[in-house]
């Protein structure tokens, strides 16, 4: 069994929101390996981007803890969060993913810039890892010049050539067509087990479910399900699982 | 909580800084299009408050010139004349009173009057001043000699006068002169020349007193005197550091007189307070609008941006990196606008008649150009704080 890259442990997160407490995230324990991709799935309102936002560490937990790579999120400053987002995490989103003024590779390298590694072999890797997500005549496009599938792959590559312990997606296939939307989700598995990373991602469409190995699904904020054999997994993407 | 050891810090500063660079500057240029036309708003603001301020300066210098480049420390003025050196007329003995004041120097009259040269195709209005050579109030020359004493019918051209009529050293001109209520004519040969001495909005002509005297337009009852009377006595000292000091002991020792310093006379100089308050009124207005179309601009800028800021500080860019990408970039902005601006004043001035007081080089423009640097990043303040306060939640749809 690989390391474990993430771990969640009891985490709580209320917002308060006209006098009511909204329990956001209630009580979720879970943990994710290296080389481990998972989706986390459930309705609009069940709590998982609240989650993303704690694991990406953006969102500080109301109780509970959150380690990744071993290191506990809740002891930590703004300014060592700022540096395990840059060190440690990969991220891709829903969309405005890439910053417009810089090329494909330029994006990719910026992860690296950040990181104070963008050195020769560091725009190599950059140049090597747009050439594996087939992008290599696309290197010096600016993202306008990119379609919504292609931004997506740019965004995966960003997401992974600082060598992060997680790699989180926000909902990467929200605007994809379905083609486009298989493509990148069986690249970004592709890629996270290749390099022995541990893939977090968010979806509110389950056949996309297929390319992960556990599928964590949650509802009102709790975790009610964990999926994790291959066969369970399938019948989820397909619809066929019985509820 | 735990802290990061200060050679991390450093490194993770440069880190920034450069990073910042990177961020502004890539923007810059793959947004050029956009960017310069804001650099373009920045340089019509720019002409606008660069010709308020060589107007100002020009006007200033115009109306203070030969005042402010006397070489003397003090001015004496008849009593009550509340500094106006128009107001002011002073015994003929007073020169010498003041002379025999312990501490000073060197005392010159100054006598003022205005005549118009009309050997000209076009006639010229000039300030005509009476003066000494060799005493205080006679500039030092440029080109020729000084007028000889008595009333020879010589003058000293200010610099002035020959770039608006073309007069050289030598040449002979004829000046219109009210004597009551007939013109007289009369002659001068021009024998040297000084420069900077501008007075009251026209070149100037430096005669002696004598001749002064004759020459200069009188009324009626003038006519009956043809004793010179020194508006103001120039009076150079010798510990120019004691100002104040000599400005009470004149003031004790000499009858009917006030004293002040180069500076006071200058201000009252009539209208030149009001007309130099309304051009500073001006160009604050100016700078002010700046400010605000600036500031404006950088805020819509900031908030089309949310998304894009959101993301870098979701990747791990530092609240730093982002505040200072927003500071190089308005900087940069500003500064390519105020030089356009810049440019664009200079060839404007190539373009202007002498008649028109229009100093580009003065210590206005420089503090124009100073201010217009600064209101780039003050108008963006706001802009730069509320980038610096965007959540990377808004990255995740959060925020």
């Amino acid at each position: 069994m690989n390391s474990i890259a993430l771990e969640v442990k009891d985490l709580v997160k209320t917002f308060a929101l006209d006098g009511t407490t909204i329990n956001a995230v209630d009580n979720v324990s879970f943990q994710v390996h290296s080389g481990e991709f998972i989706a986390l799935v459930g309705p609009s309102g069940s709590g998982k981007t609240t989650m993303l936002s704690i694991l990406a560490a953006l969102l500080s937990p109301t109780s509970g803890q959150v380690l990744i790579d071993g290191q506990d999120l809740s002891q930590m400053n703004e300014k060592r969060r700022v540096k395990l987002r840059r060190e440690k995490i990969g991220f891709t989103f829903q969309s405005n993913n890439l910053i417009p003024f810089l090329t494909a590779q330029e994006n990719v390298e910026f992860m690296l810039r950040l990181n104070g590694q963008a050195d020769k072999a560091g725009r190599m890797r950059s140049a090597e890892i747009l050439a594996r997500l087939g992008l290599s005549d696309r290197l010096h496009n600016l993202p306008a010049q990119l379609s919504g599938g292609q931004q997506q792959r740019v965004a995966i590559a960003r997401a992974l050539i600082h060598n992060p312990a997680v790699v989180l997606a926000d909902e990467p296939t929200a605007s994809l067509d379905t083609e486009r939307a298989f493509q990148v989700v069986e690249t970004f598995a592709k890629l996270v087990h290749e390099n022995n990373r541990a893939g977090i991602m968010v979806t509110h469409d389950l056949r996309m479910c297929q390319y992960v190995d556990r599928v964590l699904q949650m509802q009102d904020g709790k975790l009610v399900r964990v999926v994790d054999t291959k066969a369970e997994i399938m019948e989820l993407a397909q619809g066929t699982m019985k509820h | 909580m735990e802290n990061i050891p200060t050679s991390e810090n450093d490194g993770f500063l440069m880190n920034n800084i450069f990073l910042a660079f990177y961020l502004a500057l890539k923007e810059i240029i793959r947004n050029r299009g956009r960017f310069l036309l804001v650099s373009l708003v920045i340089a019509l603001i720019t002409l606008l408050v660069l010709f308020i301020a060589a107007l100002g300066e020009g006007l200033a210098t115009a109306n203070r010139q030969y005042v402010g480049n006397l070489n003397a420390e003090l001015i004496v003025f008849l009593e009550k004349s509340d500094y106006i050196i128009a107001s002011s007329r002073l015994d003929t003995n007073t020169e010498r009173t003041v002379r025999r004041v312990d501490g000073v120097a060197d005392v010159g009259p100054i006598y003022t009057s205005s005549t118009e040269i009309v050997s000209l195709e076009e006639p010229l209005k000039v300030s005509l001043l009476g003066v000494e050579a060799g005493r205080p109030g006679m500039p030092p020359l440029i080109e020729g000699r000084d007028f000889r004493g008595g009333s020879a019918r010589e003058t000293v051209i200010d610099r002035g006068v020959a770039l608006r009529s073309g007069i050289k050293v030598g040449d002979t001109i004829e000046i219109r002169s009210t004597q009551g209520t007939e013109d007289e004519f009369f002659r001068l040969t021009v024998v040297g020349m000084v420069e900077g001495q501008s007075y009251f909005f026209q070149p100037t002509l430096f005669v002696p007193p004598a001749t002064w005297e004759l020459i200069r337009p009188q009324s009626e009852a003038d006519l009956n005197s043809d004793t010179a009377y020194p508006n103001i006595l120039a009076v150079k000292l010798m510990d120019p550091n004691q100002v104040e000091i000599m400005a009470q002991r004149l003031t004790s020792n000499v009858k009917n007189i006030e004293v002040t310093d180069i500076e006071t006379t200058i201000n009252n100089i009539p209208g030149y307070s009001a007309q130099q308050g309304t051009v500073q009124t001006q160009g604050f207005f100016t700078l002010l609008i700046g400010v605000l179309v600036i500031g404006g601009f950088f805020q819509i800028q900031i908030l089309q941006k949310v998304p894009q800021i959101g993301v870098l500080k979701a990747i791990g860019s530092s609240n730093g990196v982002v505040g200072w990408a927003a500071v190089i970039q308005i900087i940069v902005v500003t500064a390519i606008g105020v030089a356009i601006g810049g440019v664009f004043t200079y060839l404007f001035s190539l373009g202007l008649p002498p008649t028109i007081p229009f100093v580009f080089n003065g210590t206005r423009s420089l503090i124009a150009i100073a201010l217009l640097l600064f209101i780039g990043p003050l108008g963006g303040m706001v802009s730069i704080i509320y980038a610096v306060r965007i959540e990377p939640l808004k990255a995740l749809r959060l925020g």
